[in-house]
């Protein structure tokens, strides 16, 4: 029997036949339909977020910690314009969204109506692909198609932008598509495996470079079984990190500009780079031109834009990389690698890792190994951006993939709270944890208080500095000491702020017993603020001057 | 800036790219947005319905430069385009007295 719904609630049905269970985000004039189509859904759980940019960072926590394509939803106009940071977010960190905002009425459009905004035209840079939509009967085909785009291939995310009449529209239904889902991959040439797995077993002194894509396609436990079976030191991207445990005999843990000095240097002396869904970051490479001098290539991604961009591969595979490692696995011969081997912990013994105080819980290594001490493999760890993010990168024994959930590409402040947020709400069985500073966390503090609301399993680890540490740091050693704009006169008292949102939160400052507390902060279920001062002179070490070589790091 | 002079202008290299796409209104700017962000600067466009009405073919003239085959990636990689090709000028060649009048 044909049903009459409208466009709104169209919208709502195929979301829920998408297997959408949680949609995070701020309803508004222009999105009231689907919002009141929404209320009647028995199936999706909507999170009422604060601000329009921490639902897409929401969106972002459930998405980076599952694997699945995540919604958020936002209103015309000034809802649209909050949402975009989230979005162009997971744009450069490949993370699979569907963003759907309230347009104005399509008489309307172009007349700078009442929170009237090009938001097709703003999205267009910073989306995969994004879409107007002219009708009730069109949404039948896009969002399926959203979903589709979506999560298929190098995962992105796709806005759908639904002018309020094409909301209220009734139609007809005679049948439902089918949910989209991501299209099948093309398979690797097998003549690239093999010449890949003929230049791994002739390589003398191979490393394995693997990027977010790895996490992605879910092919973390297939590079682990190639590191091993052909005895391939590996290197984790930002991105990658838990792709390897890092405690791992064969993982040399992150490369590039804030990575352990061993290991920039091992990949100074590799004669063959096997590039895994990894773009080749400046941030991974330094200088590009001094990156694995003496290296052959071999890139594997999905994406073929990538092959090629930054480095020339001497083997390029266009291939899901979960498919062309598993192919490439059987191809190559086990393969121990004494002397590199060798030659690998001579640069460690020669480098070891420095993280200077890490048994003093009041110092910021402390601090994270403290932290870590507390939770197991399960957890899940979730960062701003600035120095205490890197250090967490540095020092937290990330051990699983889809464990780790940072902004990478954009580097955005105020990504922590809202994302761990969404990632307690996709797996609320999970201890989630977000190290955050004390300039990010301003940037989206307001969730706290859908925290709350929420009960969320959160613990946001404040690690402050007073400052925007980062900025604070470059201005010290790139720009003589002048010290401008990076330092706050005046802080707010977190730890009122945040009982003030009606979380728990606890002063580390002021504990007896640092560990102790950490501890029951932590066993504690529910959401809880801990604050922990920390030195502002202390740098993020070691590091690749902005524009140098990987080989030339400073410090410690 | 100013109109080069016809000297300078025999240096300059440019290519002109064929792109079929699938035609809807936000398709233009999908595909020579991604030209201008990238701040190459799309000399001339001509774009016609092709088959059956849905689809339409686009042709561009760009600078040639060593960055136009990332960017010819980039355009491959968009949702509502389905090929790419090079082409020789002779279709701006033959418009060009439109705009001398
Ligand atoms: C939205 C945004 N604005 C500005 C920056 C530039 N930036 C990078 S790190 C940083 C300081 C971060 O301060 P805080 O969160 O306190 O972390 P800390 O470095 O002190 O650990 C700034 C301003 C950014 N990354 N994101
Ligand atoms: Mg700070």
């Amino acid at each position: 029997m044909n049903e009459t719904l409208t466009g709104a609630q169209i919208t709502v049905r195929l979301l829920e036949r998408q297997g959408i269970r949680t949609v995070a985000g701020i309803p508004g004039g222009a999105i009231l339909p689907i919002y009141d189509a929404l209320g009647q859904s028995t199936a999706i759980r909507h999170v009422l977020a604060r601000h329009e940019q921490g639902a897409g960072f929401m969106a972002q926590g459930m998405a980076r910690a599952t694997g699945e394509t995540a919604v958020c939803l936002a209103s015309s106009g000034p809802g649209a314009t909050n949402l975009l940071t989230a979005i162009a977010d997971a744009k450069l960190d490949s993370i699979p969204l569907v963003a759907i905002t309230g347009q104005v009425p399509q008489a309307m459009i172009g007349t700078d109506a009442f929170q009237e905004v090009d938001t097709y035209g703003l999205s267009i840079p910073i989306t995969k692909h994004n879409f107007l939509v002219s009708s009730a009967e069109e949404l039948l085909e896009v969002i399926p198609r959203a979903f589709a785009i979506a999560a298929s291939g190098r995962p992105g995310p796709v806005l759908v932008d639904i002018p309020k009449d094409v909301q209220t529209q009734a139609i007809e239904i005679a049948g439902w598509p089918e949910p989209g889902k991501a299209a099948p991959t093309p398979a690797a040439e097998p003549a690239s495996i093999a010449a890949a797995a003929a230049m791994i077993d002739a390589a003398e002194r191979p490393i394995l470079y693997l990027g977010g894509g790895v996490v992605h396609s879910g092919a973390a436990p297939l590079a682990v079984d190639l590191a091993e079976k052909a005895g391939l030191p590996t290197v984790m991207t930002l991105m990658a990190l838990g792709a390897m445990p890092v405690d791992h005999p064969l993982s040399l843990g992150m490369l590039g500009m804030h990575g352990a000095r061993h290991t920039n240097l091992a990949l100074d002396e590799c004669d063959l780079l096997i590039a895994v869904g990894a773009r080749f970051d400046d941030r991974a490479t330094g200088k590009v031109a001094a990156f694995c001098p003496q290296a052959k290539i071999i890139h594997i991604d999905i994406d073929p834009a990538e092959l090629d961009k930054i480095k020339a591969a001497h083997v390029g595979i266009v291939a899901d990389v979960g498919q062309a490692l598993a192919e490439l696995l059987p191809a190559v011969a086990t393969r121990a690698r004494p002397a590199w081997t060798a030659r690998i912990a001579a640069l460690q013994a020669a480098f070891p890792p420095a993280l200077p105080g890490c048994d003093d819980p009041r110092s910021h290594f402390g601090l994270i190994r403290a932290v870590a001490a507390c939770l197991d493999r399960d957890a899940v760890v979730a960062t701003d951006v600035g120095q205490h993010q890197m250090w967490v990168a540095q020092a937290y024994p990330l051990r699983r993939p889809r464990q780790w959930l940072t902004s990478g590409g954009l580097g955005t402040m105020g990504f922590g709270v809202p994302a761990a947020i969404g990632a307690a709400l996709a797996e609320p069985d999970r201890t989630v944890v977000c190290f955050t500073g004390d300039g990010s966390i301003l940037m989206n503090i307001q969730e706290l208080a859908t925290a709350a609301e929420e009960s969320v399993n959160l613990k946001i680890v404040l690690m402050d500095n007073a400052s925007l540490g980062l900025v604070h740091q470059q201005q010290t050693l790139f720009y003589g000491e002048r010290l401008f704009a990076s330092q706050f006169r005046r802080t707010p008292d977190f730890v009122a702020v945040a009982r003030g949102f009606g979380i728990s939160a606890v002063d580390l400052d002021q504990a007896a017993n640092p560990c102790a507390a950490l501890i029951d902060a932590i066993s504690r279920p529910g959401p809880c603020l801990i604050h922990a001062s920390i030195d502002v002179e202390q740098k993020v070490y070691p590091m690749v001057p902005p524009g140098a070589a990987n080989r030339d790091m400073i410090g410690a | 800036m100013n109109a080069s002079l016809p000297a300078e202008n025999q240096r300059l290299s440019r290519a002109v790219l064929r792109i079929d796409v699938t035609d809807h209104a936000g398709v233009m700017s999908h595909v020579v947005g991604l030209f201008s962000r990238r701040a190459c600067n799309v000399e001339a466009i001509l774009c016609l319905p092709a088959g059956d009405g849905r689809h339409s073919r686009i042709w561009l003239q760009v600078e040639d430069n060593p960055r136009l085959p990332a960017m010819i990636r980039q355009v491959e990689k968009l949702i509502d385009v389905q090929s790419v090709a090079r082409c020789d000028a002779g279709i701006f060649e033959r418009l060009s007295g439109l705009a001398a009048g």
